[in-house]
């Protein structure tokens, strides 16, 4: 086809659109719309049809945009054949009570077909407490297990060898002492440090903007986060460093928008650490990787996933000049939307997570958690995590989607849509460039302040009910559904936790835990890496407290201003 | 509706460990814009730091907001630590992850009212205007 008569198509296809336009002008006189703006999740305006026009109108360049799976910049995904090679793997945080019981559900989800293991940790050990610190109190094996020293992760994974199972572990704060716990479980049972895979969240940034569980101020916390990626990149290889996560900025009321633009922020804010300490970009960026929330907009949360993978492609080859490709691939776990979920008629939730954990791999993940459908009111039972998993099994061997990749790339609407959450997005990096990176932005409280903005209007939206929450401000029940049985922590595991603290800290050698912890605390003065001396200091039975207190009294604590 | 002499001064606090802090600063922000006076403490109080906010504030009403599950815990020291220092009268309300078989130990110490997810903002701002102690 010429150039000429592909430019007399798309005139001809443009008259005919204005045409068809006046005739849909006398339909909707009959007809009228249901509402004055149509709108995605995060308030962004929908067209009511695509055509080839919208992609001439984006400059839409196939190549250049979307490319081949596998290819650069990798919209359509970071595998050529995608699912057809092996599914998404499919990984279900749990976490609860003590090591043991986590244990059993770690066990109970590996025989039913789950390909990767996923730590929830309770509120004292994400905060760099011990079971037995009076900060501690009620909190100790509620939101997940409680590990406070390396005694309780051996426990966690006993029986569970770590060579042939991947394990994700969701901290940030004390991440690199749990991680140095890992590593001493790893070597205890004698697997080769190549062998060790898995994922540490251990993305601080994230923290000061959305999750809220910090412990040091932001530069040394950024500078552990540096260390770890340091250390496993001469020591564990096939260690993925930090998970990227905007899951909690979403959760806390971002747009997707912001979601993907906050995100990606952070990653720069990481890469620039790990460049200024001396790294090559090709020599961690490929351990990197990402985490997203899949929220109820199934279109929108499509678009979000292609145009993360294209912005970052774009930023490491051109902006940072990695050469590796697996330094351009955006590989990412993806969780449904925590926050769409309803106490109110709570099997609708069900239907929920099944909708976003198919938009989700439509968008390409490379992994996924479904939450289960009591997460809104308490961990999930048994029963439920069971649902939750089969939804995932579900469409990967029953709906067929998993054996075409990019199912939406070429569509109209797709294209468009992707392209607009990426210039969005690409605006709001621009500013953050602006403000002297993401540390800065976030010390200027810019983040935090346009999440809540987002939160709150979304909420006023839920009010006025131009958004609807089934069963909550739209199609309610008077009479409570069939009560869901939820999961109950017992409150003995705070004493259970404590006393075994006692008897470890009269068992273990005071001697070289004493050793130990100061050389941490000469290697934090000293600026040095921090790994090596914590794996000793966890190897010697210091506490998880121990070593945060240690690294406090050094680096100091953090404090947010309450500002709303 | 009961009147106030003074405008109703509410604590919006966030004790224990918790950090997801979306819902309180959405609700603070809603009683703001309803003319109430809002002091929001921040997140990570403890059950004293509670306590000596809203003594030295001298609120009407105090908002807790829990969602880690440790309310059962937190709620009641600081409810008896608030009365204990004087403040007898203060409307004591909480929000968050609550379980249903919690509300009856929670009220019989002392809550007044339980928000649970999916409450609407105005539900709480009437709640609050019909039920904050009168003051001279």
């Amino acid at each position: 086809m010429s150039i000429q008569s592909s430019k007399e198509k798309m005139d001809a296809l443009r008259a005919a659109r204005a045409e068809w336009v006046t005739r849909l002008k006398d339909s909707e006189a009959k007809y009228p719309t249901r509402n004055a703006r149509f709108t995605t999740q995060s308030d962004m305006d929908v067209p009511l049809l695509c055509t080839p026009l919208d992609l001439e109108d984006i400059g839409f360049d196939y190549l250049r945009d979307s490319g081949f799976p596998g290819e650069f910049p990798f919209t359509r995904g970071v595998q050529r054949n995608m699912y057809r090679g092996k599914f998404w793997t499919m990984r279900q945080f749990a976490g609860f009570a003590s090591a043991k019981e986590t244990n059993k559900r770690f066990k109970l989800l590996l025989e039913h077909g789950q390909t990767g293991l996923s730590t929830a940790f309770d509120m004292p050990t994400l905060m760099g407490y011990d079971a037995d610190s009076p900060k501690s109190k009620g909190e100790v094996g509620k939101c997940g297990v409680a590990v406070s020293s390396l005694e309780d992760m051996e426990e966690l994974f006993a029986g569970i060898p770590l060579g042939d199972v991947t394990t994700s572990m969701t901290i940030n704060g004390p991440a690199a002492v749990i991680l140095a716990m890992y590593f001493a479980v790893a070597e205890k049972q004698g697997v080769p440090k190549h062998k060790v895979k898995g994922t540490l969240q251990n993305d601080i940034l994230k923290e000061y903007i959305a999750q809220k569980e910090w412990l040091f101020p932001i530069k040394p916390a950024v500078g552990l986060v540096i260390d770890t990626i340091e250390y496993c990149t001469q020591e564990y290889p096939n260690w993925n460093t930090v998970s990227i996560s905007g899951y909690h900025i979403r959760e806390a009321g971002a747009t997707a928008v912001q979601e993907l633009a906050f995100t990606i922020a952070d990653g720069l804010g990481y890469v620039d650490g790990c460049l200024q300490r001396g790294m090559k970009i090709d020599d961690f960026a490929p351990r990197l990787s990402f985490f997203w929330d899949v929220h109820n907009d199934f279109f929108e949360e499509i678009a979000k996933f292609r145009a993360a993978r294209r912005i970052w492609a774009r930023l490491m080859k051109e902006r940072y000049g990695a050469k590796d490709p697996r330094s351009w691939m955006l590989r990412t776990h993806a969780q449904t939307a925590g926050v769409s979920l309803t106490a109110q008629q709570p099997y609708n939730n069900i239907v929920r997570v099944a909708i976003q954990a198919l938009a989700g791999i439509l968008g390409g993940t490379n992994s996924l958690h479904t939450n289960s459908m009591d997460e809104t009111m308490a961990l999930p039972t048994d029963e439920s995590v069971m649902i939750a998993l089969r939804t995932q099994q579900i469409i990967a061997e029953e709906s067929g989607v998993a054996h075409v990749v990019d199912p939406f790339g070429g569509s109209y609407f797709m294209e468009t849509l992707t392209h607009k959450v990426e210039k969005e997005a690409l605006d709001y990096l621009r500013k953050i460039d602006e403000m002297g990176g993401i540390v800065a932005a976030i010390e200027n409280g810019y983040p935090q302040a346009e999440i809540g903005n987002s939160a709150y209007h979304f909420q006023r939206l839920l009010e006025t009910k131009d958004k609807v929450m089934v069963g909550v401000n739209r199609y309610q029940q008077q009479e409570k559904s069939k009560p869901l049985e939820t999961l109950y922590i017992d409150r003995t595991i705070e004493q259970t936790q404590s006393q075994k603290l006692v008897s470890l800290r009269a068992r273990r050698d005071a001697q070289a835990h004493a050793a130990a912890l100061s050389q941490v605390k000469e290697d934090a003065l000293a600026g040095k890496n921090l790994m090596p001396s914590m794996i000793e200091a966890v190897k010697a039975y210091a506490t998880l407290q121990e070593v945060c207190d240690t690294l406090r009294g050094v680096f100091g604590e953090y404090r947010e201003l309450g500002s709303f | 509706m009961i009147q106030n002499k003074t405008k109703i001064r509410i604590l919006v606090a966030k004790p224990g460990l918790d950090g997801h802090d979306r819902g309180a600063k959405v609700i603070a922000r809603a009683l703001r814009d309803a003319g109430f006076e809002v002091i929001y403490t921040g997140l990570h109080q403890t059950t004293e730091m509670v306590v000596t906010a809203a003594i030295q504030e001298d609120v009407h009403v105090v908002g807790l907001s829990i969602l880690s599950g440790a309310h059962n815990a937190l709620v009641p020291d600081i409810i008896q630590g608030i009365q204990a220092k004087g403040l007898t009268d203060a409307l004591f309300v909480v929000g968050g992850i609550i379980p249903d078989e919690d509300f009856a130990a929670l009220k019989s110490q002392g809550v007044h009212m339980i928000f649970t997810p999916g409450t609407g903002l105005q539900e709480v701002v009437d709640y609050i205007r019909n039920n904050a102690p009168s003051r001279e």
